[in-house]
């Protein structure tokens, strides 16, 4: 028994730390410099993150990512499911920013389809007014939990109780808080329901006021500038060079915003600014998405305005489900329905990339189809992902405390990272 | 001299900037509270809350279901199994609203995503969402739900701990 449990057992191969160790004291002649592992059980890595760091006392000489705790799968996973099927497997990707998320894969596989065009104003308008509102949830979550991790404990549950307001008419739309699957290929599977104009409203009013107060707890606050000023630089070149969107590109200097550079769903109509900061620095990627919670309100004001009652879905029975009454009058109808539930629809063979801002830059859905009714191929660009490549960068020569500021700043979502 | 001063007008900004955010936070202390003392006071929910799901009847208490298949093959997550069967008997003596039932119909629990996709699918508006969300169990074998229980939930669900909210105008 003894001699079998020896034999399975697995020799560690610690070389490759000795090595790094043994480099960094042949180039910094450093002797105690010292490797510790930071998360994934880590509170302020924002999930499952665990980073490897090598410190020479409190400064970091290099920090490595290590992802993968959470992998689930997904993008495979998608291969073997139906084209609407796959939807529900975009909620838990970045599952602060589900609508986003929804939106990007329905668009790229209308794209593939060629109705992009088709789908209907008022289904557009719903999009982009719900996709914003997801824009501010994803953004408060950020705030709260970074705010936490350099110590402003009650902003968090402020964040937290706007947030559920959001998620509230998320529930009331479709039922769903976080998981909310309601964007369809062709537009969406029902209406919104009667008092949603209200609680939108609502919200858009009572807003301002929460954010005038984020303010009030933060942006002046000399405690959470010293954190944040002159902390992790990223300079406009370095952050092209490493693919870094959204706000943390913004934060650098560089204005692109993909609802900006290429519109979908009508952005282009709408009119906002796109918040841009010179500085690079954890404050001005701070001030970035405070700017841009802003800015997503004033889309929202206007998306709402021009809400007007009509079609929400494209005129294809081969492709989306039909109205419900007519489903159950009409034997064509009838007949669509059972073909579309049981068999889902097929998709021309192609490729297809459609990239949307998410709330965390650009996320991006590739997709290939073989001219069947589930994808062959399904790669997601994901902002997280590549936003985390920034961290090596950033974390290099700044102090252990100031790695979890760094961290906040770039707003990552493991699920999305793993997927 | 000047750095003196300027060293009192920061700790002056310091002060004043703190000074806010407290006034901020203190400024909540005697306002009502948010926090929803859940198991005391029942949950509200809106109609569309996604639930645990019900089975529906019809108007004589027949069951709705014609075991198409169609709600277990529109789920991404394969949650939902059925044996379908036919009772030739009248309609006053057959537990279905038509011949052809679901002799079996379960909802695995510990798969099933309450994405909607099933009640979107279904022809007959036989499977709707209800609204309970506690579905908790210490032996995994129970959350297979069976047509039983499905059948009977709607009934339960006036025991459950929640209100609903109208989404009315």
């Amino acid at each position: 028994m003894a001699s079998l449990r020896h034999s399975n057992v697995i020799e560690l191969d610690y070389a490759p730390q000795r090595k790094i160790r043994e480099l960094l004291r042949e180039q910094s002649a450093l002797d105690n410099a010292i490797t510790i592992s930071m998360g994934p059980q880590h509170p302020s890595t924002h999930g499952v993150l665990r980073l490897e760091l090598i410190l020479d006392g409190e400064t970091v000489i290099s920090a490595k990512p290590d992802i993968g705790y959470l992998h689930t799968g997904m993008e495979k996973q998608m291969e073997t499911k139906k084209y609407q099927q796959n939807i529900v497997i975009t909620d838990r990707m970045d599952y602060l920013n589900p609508m986003g998320n929804n939106l990007g894969y329905v668009m790229t596989v209308e794209k593939l389809l060629g109705i992009t065009h088709d789908i209907p104003p008022r289904a557009q308008t719903l999009r982009v007014l719900l996709t914003e509102l997801q824009r501010i949830a994803s953004h408060l979550v950020w705030l709260g939990t970074h705010a936490l991790d350099l110590g402003a404990m009650s902003l968090f549950f402020y964040c937290f109780r706007e947030r559920e307001k959001i998620l509230n008419i998320y529930e009331a739309v479709c039922g769903g808080r976080m998981t909310v699957s309601y964007f369809r290929v062709g537009g969406l599977p029902y209406d919104v329901p009667p008092n949603f104009n209200r609680l939108v409203r609502d919200f858009l009013d009572e807003f301002p006021a929460a954010l005038r107060e984020y303010h009030t707890l933060l942006t002046n606050n000399p405690i959470f500038q010293k954190r944040t000023r002159g902390v992790g630089i990223l300079s406009g070149e370095d952050a092209i060079a490493l693919g870094v969107t959204g706000p943390t590109l913004r934060g650098s200097g560089i204005a692109h915003d993909v609802r900006r550079a290429e519109p979908y769903c009508g952005y282009e109509t709408y009119d906002f600014d796109i918040p841009v900061e010179r500085d690079g620095d954890v404050y001005a990627r701070y001030l970035v998405r405070m700017r841009e919670m802003e800015e997503s309100l004033k889309i929202c004001r206007q998306a709402l305005d021009r809400l007007k009652p009509g079609p929400i879905k494209v005129d294809s029975p081969k492709i989306v489900l039909p109205d419900r009454e007519q489903m159950k009058h009409q034997m064509d109808a009838l007949i669509h329905h059972f073909l579309l539930a049981a068999y889902g629809f097929s998709v021309p063979p192609g490729e297809a990339y459609h990239a949307i801002e998410g709330s965390k830059g650009e996320l991006g859905f590739y997709i290939i189809s073989d001219g069947t009714e589930r994808p062959f191929r399904c790669h997601v660009r994901g902002p997280s992902f590549v936003n985390l490549q920034a961290i090596p960068k950033l974390c290099q020569g700044a102090l252990l405390a100031d790695v979890v500021a760094i961290i906040g700043s770039l707003d990552i979502v493991l699920g999305e990272i793993d997927r | 001299m000047s750095s003196i001063l300027a060293e009192i007008l920061d700790a002056a900004k310091t002060v004043r900037a703190i000074a806010q955010g407290m006034a901020v936070t203190l400024s909540y202390i005697p306002k009502r509270k948010l926090t929803r003392q859940y198991p005391d006071v029942p949950v509200e929910l809106y109609p569309r809350f996604r639930g645990e799901h019900y089975l529906a009847r019809d108007e004589n208490g027949k069951e709705r279901c014609v075991a198409c298949f169609l709600c277990s093959a529109a789920c991404p997550a394969d949650a939902i199994y059925i044996e379908a069967d036919e009772d030739l008997r009248p309609y006053a003596e057959r537990p279905g609203m038509e011949p052809r039932y679901a002799r079996v119909y379960n909802i695995d629990y510990g798969r099933c995503i309450l994405c909607g996709y099933c009640v979107e699918a279904c022809p007959k508006d036989a499977i709707k969402h209800g609204h309970n969300f506690e579905m908790a169990v210490t032996n995994f074998a129970d959350l297979v739900k069976d047509k039983q229980y499905l059948l009977s939930n709607l009934e339960r669900e006036k025991t459950r701990n929640l209100t609903l909210r109208s989404d009315a105008e």
